[in-house]
C-alpha cells in the first residue's frame, strides 16, 4: 500500500485511500448482500433458539423426581415418568459404549500407527461412508443379523445396543483416528529411544498423549447415540416397563418412548413427551458442550 | 546396540537380551497388532455383513415383483403369509416421497448454508465468528426425536400452518400449493429437514472457503472489488466442488432421515403433487409401519431398506470423493 504514495497522485484524481471501494451502484449491492448474509445468520440460528426455548418451557414443569422414578402410565392419565426409557436408555448405552469405543480407539490406532497401506485406506473410505448410512438402514440390519436372523434372538437390549454402537463406531474411529494425528512423532521417538516396543510406545505414550481428544470423540459419539430413536424401534422396539432382561424381551429407551407419547392424541402424554425431551436435550447438550471443553483444554 | 554388544561378553546369558527383536515379550508386537488389524477389519465385515444380510433377506420381494416392478409400483398391499411373498409391493410413494422433501430440503438449507458459511468466514465479527460458528454446529447435536416433538407439536401449528394457509391462497391455483391444507405433509417435512442438515453443510462449506487462498482475494480487492465482487467472483467458483459435495452430504442426511419426517409427514401410503399433501418417505414408512407388520410384510420393509441404503450410499459415495480429491475438509464438527 505505502508504495502507491509514491506515485504522484494526478491532479484529476482523488487520492487511492479516499476514493471509496466501488461506484454508487456496486456499493449498493456490496451492502445490501451484506445485510443479506446477516440476515441469514439470523435466520439459521433461530431455529435453535427456538428449540431450546419451547423444550424448556414447556418440559420444565413435568421433569420431577417422580419423572425419574416411575414408569409411565396410560396416556391419557397424567403422572408417573420415564423410569423405563431412562432404565432402557443408560443399559443400551453402556452395552454400546463398552462395544464402539474401545473397537473404534483400536481402529484408529490401525489405521494411524500401522498405516498408511491398502488396507488402512479401505478403513478410512468406508468409516466416512458408514457415517452417511442411513440409521434406519442400521436397524433392519440388526434386526436382520441378530433379531430374525442367524442369532434369532428376537427384540432386547443386546440388539438394540449393536444397533447403537454400530452408529457410534464411525464417529469415535474418525475423531480418535484425528487426534492420533495430532500426537507428535517426537514422542513416539522419545518413548522407541526409550527402548520401548511399538506396543508399549502405542499404550503408554500416544494414547495417554491423545486421551483428551479420543474423550472428546466418544462424547460426541456418546451424545449422539443417545438420541437416535429408528434403530432401536426396530431393534430393541421399546417397552414401557423396567427390563433387566440382557435379550429376548422388548426394551424401551427415552427417544423412542418420547416418540411414541409425542403421536399419540392425549395431552398428559404429549406433556410427559416435552419433559423427556427436556431430559434428552440437557443430556445431549451436556456431552457436547462437555466435550468440547475437554477437547479445546487438550489441544491448548 | 554396537555399546552393549562390546560390554556383552561379560554376560552369562544370551548377548542379544533386550534386544528389540528377542527376549521376553518378543511376540507382543506382532500379537497387539494383528488384534488391532482385526479391529480395523471389524468395519469392513460389518460393512459386508450389512449389504448382504439385508440383500439376501430382502430378496424374494425384488425376485416378485422385479428390481423396478418393486421401485415404480404404485400400490403397496402387504400380504399376511409367513413363508412366501402374496402382497403386491410398489414403493414408488415411498421414494417420491423421499425424493420430495430431500429436494425441499437442500432447495431451503443450500442458499442458507452458503451465506450462513460466507458471513461466518468473511462477515463476523472476528471475536464472533467462533461462537457463532459452534451456536449453528450445536443444532446438528439436537436428537432427531425432538426435532419431531418440536416440529410437530410448536413449528407447525404455530407458525407453519398459518404461513401454509396463506401461501395456499395465493399460489392455490398452482398444482405445487394445491390445497387442502392438512398441517403434516411433505413441505413442512423438507422444511424441518432443511433446519437439521444446515449444520452440517454450512461446516463443510465453511472449511472449503476457510482454505482458498488468500492472494486471490487480496489481488482481486487491490483491483478494486467489492466484498460482494470478491465473495461472488473469486470465493464461491473456487469453492464450487467443495460446496457440491456439501449438498450431496446434505442430500444423503435427508434421504435417510427417519424420525423427524416420519411425526411430520403424515404418513399416508399414497402420493400426490401438492406439496401440502400427506404421504411417506422410505425411512419414516419403515419405521412407521414396521410394529405391526407381518412377517411377509417385513420382509418387503426390508427391500426398502436395501433400496434406501443404495441410492444414500451413491449420494455418500460421490460425495466423499469429491470431498478426498479436495483434502481433509469433512465437516468433523457435524459428523
Amino acid at each position: 500500500m505505502s508504495t502507491a504514495t509514491t506515485t504522484p497522485p494526478s491532479a484529476q484524481h482523488t487520492p487511492l485511500s479516499q476514493r471509496p471501494p466501488g461506484s454508487g451502484y456496486r456499493r449498493l449491492k456490496d451492502r445490501s448482500a451484506s445485510v443479506l448474509l446477516t440476515a441469514a445468520m439470523v435466520l439459521a440460528m433461530i431455529p435453535l433458539i427456538l428449540i431450546i426455548f419451547e423444550v424448556t418451557r414447556r418440559g420444565i414443569g413435568v421433569v420431577s423426581l417422580e419423572f425419574f422414578t416411575e414408569t409411565e402410565p396410560p396416556p391419557r392419565r397424567e403422572g408417573g415418568g420415564y423410569a423405563a426409557g431412562f432404565f432402557g436408555t443408560l443399559y443400551i448405552m453402556a452395552l454400546s459404549i463398552l462395544m464402539s469405543i474401545p473397537l473404534g480407539i483400536a481402529t484408529a490406532v490401525y489405521v494411524v500407527e500401522y498405516g498408511p497401506n491398502r488396507l488402512t485406506s479401505a478403513i478410512r473410505f468406508f468409516t466416512d461412508v458408514m457415517t452417511g448410512i442411513p440409521s434406519i438402514f442400521v436397524g433392519l440390519f440388526v434386526y436382520g443379523l441378530l433379531v430374525i436372523g442367524w442369532g434369532g434372538m428376537g427384540f432386547g437390549t443386546f440388539a438394540g445396543a449393536v444397533a447403537i454402537g454400530v452408529m457410534m463406531l464411525p464417529i469415535v474411529t474418525r475423531s480418535a483416528e484425528e487426534m492420533l494425528r495430532l500426537v507428535p512423532e517426537e514422542m513416539r521417538n522419545a518413548s522407541y529411544g526409550l527402548g520401548a516396543r511399538k506396543w508399549q510406545t502405542i499404550m503408554h505414550t500416544v494414547l495417554p498423549a491423545a486421551a483428551p481428544g479420543l474423550a472428546t470423540g466418544s462424547m460426541l459419539a456418546v451424545a449422539r447415540g443417545i438420541g437416535e430413536t429408528a434403530p432401536l424401534l426396530l431393534t430393541a422396539f421399546g417397552s414401557g416397563l423396567v427390563v433387566t432382561a440382557f435379550q429376548g424381551e422388548a426394551q424401551g429407551a427415552v427417544p423412542m418412548q418420547l416418540y411414541r407419547g409425542a403421536t399419540q392424541p392425549f395431552e398428559a402424554g404429549i406433556d410427559r413427551a416435552w419433559g423427556a425431551a427436556l431430559c434428552l436435550f440437557v443430556l445431549v447438550l451436556l456431552f457436547t458442550v462437555l466435550a468440547r471443553w475437554i477437547g479445546s483444554r487438550g489441544t491448548r | 546396540m554396537s555399546t552393549e554388544a562390546r560390554e556383552a561378553p561379560q554376560a552369562p546369558e544370551d548377548p542379544r537380551r533386550g534386544t528389540l527383536r528377542s527376549g521376553k515379550g518378543r511376540l507382543a508386537d506382532p500379537i497387539f497388532k494383528w488384534v488391532v488389524a482385526a479391529c480395523g477389519t471389524t468395519v469392513l465385515v460389518i460393512l459386508a455383513l450389512m449389504v448382504i444380510r439385508t440383500t439376501s433377506e430382502a430378496w424374494p420381494v425384488f425376485a416378485k415383483e422385479g428390481f423396478f416392478g418393486f421401485l415404480f409400483g404404485e400400490t403397496w398391499n402387504p400380504g399376511r403369509s409367513r413363508t412366501e411373498i402374496t402382497g403386491t409391493y410398489g414403493a414408488w410413494p415411498f421414494i417420491y416421497g423421499t425424493m420430495v422433501t430431500a429436494v425441499i430440503a437442500i432447495a431451503i438449507a443450500l442458499p442458507l448454508s452458503i451465506m450462513v458459511a460466507v458471513y461466518l468466514t468473511h462477515l463476523a465479527p472476528r471475536r464472533l465468528a467462533k461462537p457463532l460458528s459452534y451456536t449453528v454446529e450445536l443444532l446438528a447435536a439436537v436428537p432427531s426425536v425432538i426435532f419431531g416433538l418440536w416440529g410437530l407439536h410448536w413449528f407447525l401449528p404455530t407458525v407453519l400452518r398459518p404461513f401454509f394457509t396463506w401461501l395456499e391462497s395465493i399460489l392455490g391455483w398452482f398444482f405445487l400449493f394445491e390445497g387442502p391444507v392438512r398441517g403434516v405433509g411433505y413441505l413442512p417435512a423438507g422444511i424441518v429437514l432443511a433446519i437439521m442438515i444446515l449444520p452440517i453443510m454450512t461446516a463443510i462449506i465453511r472449511e472449503v472457503i476457510a482454505v482458498q487462498p488468500v492472494e486471490q482475494q487480496m489481488a482481486a480487492y487491490a483491483l478494486g472489488s467489492t466484498r460482494w465482487e470478491v465473495i461472488t467472483k473469486v470465493i464461491l467458483p473456487a469453492s464450487f466442488s467443495g460446496i457440491v459435495a456439501a449438498a450431496m452430504l446434505g442430500l444423503g442426511r435427508a434421504l435417510g432421515e427417519t424420525i423427524a419426517v416420519l411425526m411430520l409427514i403424515g404418513g399416508s401410503q399414497s402420493w400426490g403433487a401438492s406439496l401440502f399433501g400427506t404421504g411417506s418417505s422410505m425411512a419414516s414408512h419403515i419405521a412407521a409401519t414396521f410394529g405391526e407388520s407381518s412377517p411377509e410384510s417385513r420382509i418387503a420393509l426390508m427391500a426398502i431398506g436395501v433400496a434406501l441404503f443404495l441410492v444414500t450410499m451413491i449420494v455418500n459415495i460421490l460425495a466423499r470423493v469429491v470431498v478426498w480429491r479436495l483434502g481433509q475438509f469433512t465437516g468433523d464438527a457435524a459428523v
